[in-house]
C-alpha cells in the first residue's frame, strides 16, 4: 500500500463555491435514491397503498355513483390516486430527516462546510424524484381503468407530479426539521397528511360542496396541486358534456374559476415559502 | 516544577498566519453562557501542531461545549478561538474545512456502504475528484477496514463503525482532529485498537488531535492534559508533570535492617516511614533517587519498588473528587477499575 499524503488545500475561501455546492446537491440527491432502492419494503408499500385505494374506491364507489355518459368514477378518481401516491412518497422521503437525526447522520451533514440550502435542495430533489417516479409508475394502471394516455399527456403529468412533489417535500422537510422524535412522525401523518389528502379534491369533485367543506378545500394547498393534474388528464379523454358536468374539474375562488397557470403559481409559491422555512430550520448552530 | 497556569494567548497579539506555523488551536478566555449558566468560563490554551491534547473532566464539566465552540457548532459568548489560524466566529466555513470531527454518537448512514459514506463526505468537504479514490484507500488502510469497503455499515460492530468514523474524519486531510469522548461504549479491546489508530494518524499524517475524555487511562495517551471542572481549566500540563505536582513518588525498600535504614534516611532529610514490609520513602522523582537512597541506607537491599502517582491522584488533587464517581456508565467504569487494579 502506497502512502498518499495530500498537500493541504489552503486558500481561505469563505465565499460559496457554486460548483462544489451543486456537487453537494447531487450527492444528497444520490443518497436519497440509493436508500430508496435499498429499502424494498418502502418501494412495495408506497405502491400497494395507492393501488388498494384505486381498486377499493374506484370499483367500490363506481357501482354507487354509476356511469355518466360512459364515464365512470374510476376514471375520475384515477388522477387523484396518482397524486396521492406522489404526495405520500414525497412526505415519507422528507420525514426521513427525522431518522437521519435519530441515527446521527444529520449531524454529518450540518457540520460540513456547505450551505444548508444545498442540503435542503438535495434532500428535496431526492424526495421529489422518488415521488415523481412512484406516481409515474402508477400510470401503467391507466389502460386497466380505461384512461387514455398520450405521449404529451405523460410528459404533462410528470411535470405536474414533479411540481407537486417538490412542494410536498419542502413542506415535509420543514415539518420534519421541527419534529424532535420519531413518535412525532405518527402524529404528523394523522393530523396533517391524511386530512390534507382527503380534503383536497383528490377523491371527489369540488363543486357543490357544503360551505364549510368548500372553505377547507380552498385553504388546503394540495387542492391546487391536484386539480391541474386532473384537468390535463381529462383534457385527453373523450368526455361528453354530461360527464364533464358530473365529474367537474377546476377550483373556483370567490366566484372566479382559476386557470391552471394560477394553480401552478400557487403551488410554486407554496414550495418557495416552505423551502425558505426548511432552510432556516435546518440544523442551526447554538 | 512550575505552577499550573494555562498558557493563554496574549489577547492583543496579532492573529497568526492562516495555515502557517502558529499553534493548531488557540483558545483565549473562551466563554459560553446559556442564560444564567456559565458552561465554559475563561478557558485559555494553545495546542501545538502535531500534538495530542486531552480535555479531561467529568460529564458536564464543559469539555463538549468547549469542543463545540472550537468546531463552530456553538458560538462563544466571550473570548476568542482560532483553529489552524482561522477565527471560529468569523470564518466558520474555513475552520470546518480544516477539521475532522468524531462525536460521541455515531453519525454514519448505516444503509450505505463504508465506501459510500466516505464518498458522501468527500463531496461535502470538497476533496478534489482526482484524489478521492487514493484518499479513500488510504484512510481505510489507516484503520484496517480495507476489506470492508463494500460492506453496508449496518453490518459493522460498534468498534468498526467508530474506526470508520475516524477514517472518514481524516478523508479531507484536516489540520486538527476533534474526538469527543471517542471510546464511550466501546469494549477495552476495541478501545485499545482505536488508540493504535489514533496514534498512527498522528505519526503518519501529522494531524493535531484534540480529544475529550473522562477516562484517566486514555488521557495518558495525550502529550498534554487540561483538567476541566465546572467550566474552567484547573490544571494544564504533561501527564508526567501533573503527576509530579500532586505528590511525591513512593519508594518501597525491603532491606536487611529496615529500622537502621529508616533512621539513616530520616537523618539525611528524607520523608520516610517504617512499614511492616519495609521502608517507605516519599520523594519527588523516585526512580532517579533509588541509587542514592540505597547508598544512604547503607544496608543490604533485597527489593525496591517505585510507585508513581496516577492521574486519578492528580484529578483528586485538583478537584477534590474522584472522576469515576461522576459519570453514569457504571458498567464501563467498573470494568475499567478492574483493569486498573490488574496492572
Amino acid at each position: 500500500m502506497t502512502v498518499v499524503r495530500l498537500p493541504r488545500t489552503a486558500t481561505a475561501d469563505e465565499h460559496t463555491d457554486v460548483a462544489a455546492e451543486l456537487r453537494t446537491v447531487g450527492m444528497v440527491w444520490e443518497r436519497e435514491l440509493i436508500r430508496f432502492v435499498r429499502t424494498r419494503t418502502r418501494i412495495l408499500s408506497s405502491f400497494v397503498q395507492p393501488v388498494l385505494f384505486l381498486f377499493v374506491l374506484g370499483y367500490g364507489m363506481s357501482t354507487l355513483v354509476g356511469t355518466t355518459a360512459g364515464f365512470t368514477f374510476k376514471k375520475f378518481v384515477f388522477p387523484g390516486i396518482v397524486a396521492m401516491s406522489v404526495v405520500m412518497t414525497a412526505i415519507f422521503s422528507a420525514v426521513s430527516i427525522v431518522w437521519d437525526r435519530e441515527f446521527g447522520f444529520l449531524r454529518e451533514m450540518v457540520v460540513a462546510p456547505v450551505s444548508r440550502m444545498s442540503l435542503v435542495v438535495g434532500k428535496t430533489l431526492g424526495g421529489a424524484s422518488i415521488a415523481t417516479g412512484q406516481g409515474t409508475i402508477m400510470l401503467v394502471l391507466a389502460p386497466l381503468i380505461g384512461v387514455h394516455l398520450t405521449v404529451a399527456l405523460v410528459f404533462e403529468v410528470i411535470g405536474l407530479e414533479l411540481l407537486m412533489a417538490v412542494g410536498m417535500t419542502t413542506f415535509g422537510v420543514f415539518v420534519a426539521s421541527r419534529i424532535q422524535r420519531i413518535e412525532g412522525f405518527q402524529v404528523v401523518m394523522q393530523l396533517l397528511l391524511f386530512p390534507m389528502l382527503f380534503l383536497s379534491g383528490a377523491l371527489f369533485p369540488l363543486k357543490g360542496l357544503p360551505a364549510w367543506l368548500a372553505v377547507i378545500t380552498r385553504v388546503n394547498p394540495l387542492t391546487y396541486a391536484i386539480d391541474p393534474l386532473r384537468r390535463v388528464v381529462f383534457a385527453a379523454q373523450h368526455m361528453p358534456p354530461a360527464a364533464a358536468a358530473r365529474f367537474s374539474t377546476g377550483v373556483s375562488l370567490f366566484g372566479y374559476s382559476l386557470p391552471v397557470s394560477a394553480e401552478v403559481g400557487f403551488v410554486c409559491a407554496f414550495a418557495a415559502v416552505f423551502l425558505a422555512l426548511a432552510v432556516a430550520g435546518f440544523g442551526r448552530p447554538e | 516544577m512550575t505552577a499550573t497556569s494555562p498558557t493563554a494567548a496574549p489577547l492583543g497579539a496579532p492573529p497568526p498566519v492562516p495555515g502557517g506555523g502558529g499553534p493548531a488551536v488557540e483558545a483565549a478566555r473562551l466563554t459560553k453562557r446559556y442564560g444564567d449558566i456559565e458552561a465554559v468560563r475563561d478557558v485559555s490554551f494553545d495546542v501545538g501542531r502535531g500534538e495530542i491534547f486531552a480535555l479531561l473532566g467529568p460529564n458536564g464539566a464543559g469539555k463538549s461545549t468547549t469542543v463545540k465552540m472550537l468546531c463552530t457548532l456553538a458560538r462563544p459568548t466571550g473570548g476568542r478561538a482560532a483553529v489552524d489560524g482561522f477565527d471560529v466566529a468569523r470564518q466558520p466555513k474555513a475552520v470546518r474545512r480544516r477539521i475532522g470531527l468524531v462525536f460521541q454518537e455515531q453519525t454514519l448512514d448505516d444503509q450505505l456502504t463504508a465506501e459510500e459514506n466516505l464518498r458522501f463526505h468527500a463531496v461535502l468537504y470538497r476533496v478534489p475528484k482526482a484524489e478521492v479514490d487514493a484518499r479513500i484507500a488510504r484512510v481505510l488502510d489507516l484503520v484496517a477496514l480495507t476489506d470492508r469497503r463494500q460492506a453496508l455499515v449496518s453490518t459493522f460492530s460498534g468498534g468498526m463503525a467508530r474506526r470508520l468514523e475516524i477514517a472518514r474524519s481524516m478523508l479531507h486531510t484536516p489540520a486538527v482532529l476533534f474526538l469527543d469522548e471517542p471510546t464511550v461504549g466501546l469494549d477495552p479491546q476495541t478501545r485499545a485498537l482505536m488508540w493504535e489508530d489514533v496514534t498512527r494518524l498522528r505519526r503518519e499524517e501529522g494531524v493535531t488531535i484534540l480529544l475529550t475524555t473522562h477516562y484517566m487511562d486514555e488521557a495518558e495517551y495525550a502529550d498534554r492534559i487540561a483538567i476541566i471542572d465546572h467550566g474552567a481549566i484547573v490544571a494544564l500540563d504533561t501527564p508526567e508533570a501533573l503527576k509530579g505536582q500532586v505528590a511525591a513518588d513512593t519508594v518501597e525498600l525491603t532491606t536487611g535492617d529496615d529500622s537502621l535504614a529508616t533512621s539513616r534516611l530520616a537523618a539525611a532529610g528524607f520523608r520516610v516511614r517504617l512499614g511492616q514490609d519495609g521502608v517507605v520513602v516519599f520523594t519527588p522523582d523516585g526512580e532517579a533517587h533509588v541509587a542514592r537512597l540505597i547508598d544512604i541506607a547503607g544496608v543490604s537491599v533485597r527489593n525496591v519498588h517505585v510507585h508513581r502517582p496516577t492521574l486519578d491522584d492528580v484529578f483528586l488533587h485538583f478537584t477534590g473528587r474522584q472522576i469515576r464517581e461522576e459519570h453514569a456508565d457504571r458498567a464501563l467504569s467498573m470494568r475499567m477499575r478492574a483493569r486498573a487494579r490488574r496492572r
